[in-house]
């Protein structure tokens, strides 16, 4: 009988459960079948150039990716679903992007990738995959905090000429239409995805930009601080969603 | 004659929207400018994505325009509900009516944050298109 009676006090609070939605569940029916089939979602292509590179040394004297982390499916998975994380000599948190062009030039002596390289969201991709189905979970680094706090102040500024905070889109009317688009909750769970607007693969940050031009603000500049923050707290927000990277969007 | 040239620029300035608009009640009741505005280029900016924007939060009797927004009330009728004198309140700086409105602010650049490089110091709408639209949101009537 208490049984019984702590099983029914529960029920509610599973049944108000989780409001949050992934992008993707905004989709067409079409455009979600895309991401689901491995053979259809063009974002494996990146995946399968992050894959080759992970296994190929930068030069004949240097080591591969995989010669110091061996089976990615091992040592990487989780790790994208981390991101974020703090490093103790930026004395910061660092993106993925970040992480893996630091072990560019840190661990194999090469000139670190471009933002939005071909190669860089390869490995991006790559590393994705090698967390998706996975909760995202955020870093635990209490070290971080005051970094994921800056990141939701940002989120709740308004600002560029059009003066609008993420949070008045993305909280207060997220599922509405803003002339065609249906404004999604903003859960970076599919990053990089591939867009069929850009007829590319973009980043979680590049799509960030386009919001920010959007409200006629400057766009922080790739792997800027406040950039990084922003994807903490984002991070955050979506703790426990699924990573469904390789993403596809319209 | 030394100080000809300064009065006229001043003269062309206030010409050109420098006006000070006062606000009376919950509207500003004195238009920007010297001309009247032109219900169809008013129009024009209402629909337009690039100039007037409105159309992402609005809907309205525009039959050509398939994309429209579902975050505010629909503008059909705003010319029955507001007077001249209210509509260019609320384009001039929404805020001033409600401090939390999403309303982007058309005529004021007060208080705005990391404004992109291409629009520091512009406002969204000119005096002049401040005027057209409100010459046309007026026509919108029940
Ligand atoms: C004016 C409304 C608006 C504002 C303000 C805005 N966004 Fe967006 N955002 C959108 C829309 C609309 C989309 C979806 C675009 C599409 O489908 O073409 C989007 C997409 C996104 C996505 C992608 C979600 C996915 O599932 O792929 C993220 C993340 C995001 N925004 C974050 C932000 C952040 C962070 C800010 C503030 C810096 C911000 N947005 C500001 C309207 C906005
Ligand atoms: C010479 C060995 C070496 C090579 C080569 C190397 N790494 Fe690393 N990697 C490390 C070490 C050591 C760390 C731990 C952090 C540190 O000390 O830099 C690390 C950390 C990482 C992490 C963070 C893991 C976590 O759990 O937070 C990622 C991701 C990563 N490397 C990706 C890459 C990628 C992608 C490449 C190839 C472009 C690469 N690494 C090449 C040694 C290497
Ligand atoms: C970002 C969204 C957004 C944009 C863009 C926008 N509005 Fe609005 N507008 C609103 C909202 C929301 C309201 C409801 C009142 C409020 O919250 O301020 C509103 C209210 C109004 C009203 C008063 C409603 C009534 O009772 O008739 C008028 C008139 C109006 N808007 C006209 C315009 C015009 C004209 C434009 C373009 C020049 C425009 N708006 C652009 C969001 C927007």
């Amino acid at each position: 009988m208490r049984r019984l009676a702590c099983l029914l006090l529960l029920l509610p609070a599973a049944a108000l459960a989780d409001e949050r939605r992934s992008g993707s569940t905004y989709m067409s029916a079409e455009t979600q079948a895309m991401q689901k089939d491995d053979t259809a979602n063009p974002g494996m292509l990146w995946v399968q150039d992050g894959a080759a590179l992970w296994s190929r040394k930068p030069a004949a004297d240097k080591k591969a990716c995989a010669d110091c982390h061996g089976d990615a499916a091992a040592s990487m998975k989780g790790v994208a679903a981390r991101y974020p994380a703090f490093d103790a000599e930026q004395g910061r948190p660092v993106d993925l992007a970040t992480r893996i062009n630091l072990c560019r030039e840190k661990h194999q002596q090469a000139a670190p990738f471009a933002a939005e390289s071909e190669s860089l969201l390869g490995l991006s991709a790559w590393l994705g995959l090698q967390s998706r189905g996975l909760p995202i979970s955020p870093d635990p680094d209490p070290r971080s905090e005051p970094f994921r706090e800056a990141g939701r102040r940002l989120y709740e500024q308004r600002m560029g000429q059009l003066n609008f905070a993420c949070a008045q889109c993305h909280d207060d009317n997220a599922g509405k239409r803003l002339a065609g688009s249906v404004i999604p909750q903003a859960h970076p769970t599919g990053y990089p995805i591939y867009r069929l607007e850009w007829q590319g693969m973009g980043s979680l940050q590049r799509r960030l930009r386009n919001c920010m031009t959007g409200v006629r603000a400057e766009p922080f500049a790739y792997g800027a601080p406040e950039m990084v923050e922003l994807e903490l707290f984002l991070m955050s927000r979506a703790a426990g969603m699924t990573v469904e990277t390789p993403g596809v969007r319209p | 004659m030394k100080f000809l040239p300064e009065t006229v620029l001043a003269l062309a300035l206030l010409a050109g929207g420098a006006q000070a608009q006062v606000v009376v009640g919950d509207g500003i009741p004195q238009p920007l400018t010297e001309t009247a505005g032109d219900p169809a280029r008013g129009r024009a900016i209402v629909a337009s994505r690039q100039r007037g924007l409105c159309l992402l939060c609005h809907t309205g009797p525009f039959p050509e325009e398939r994309f429209q927004g579902n975050l505010a009330p629909t503008l059909a009728g705003a010319g029955s509900r507001s007077t001249p004198a209210q509509l260019r309140l609320r384009l001039v700086d929404p805020r001033r009516l409600n401090p939390d409105s999403i309303m982007p602010p058309y005529f004021s650049t007060e208080g705005l944050t990391r404004v992109g490089a291409n629009w520091v110091a512009k406002t969204v709408l000119t005096a002049q298109e401040i005027e057209d639209v409100i010459a046309f949101l007026s026509t919108l009537r029940e």
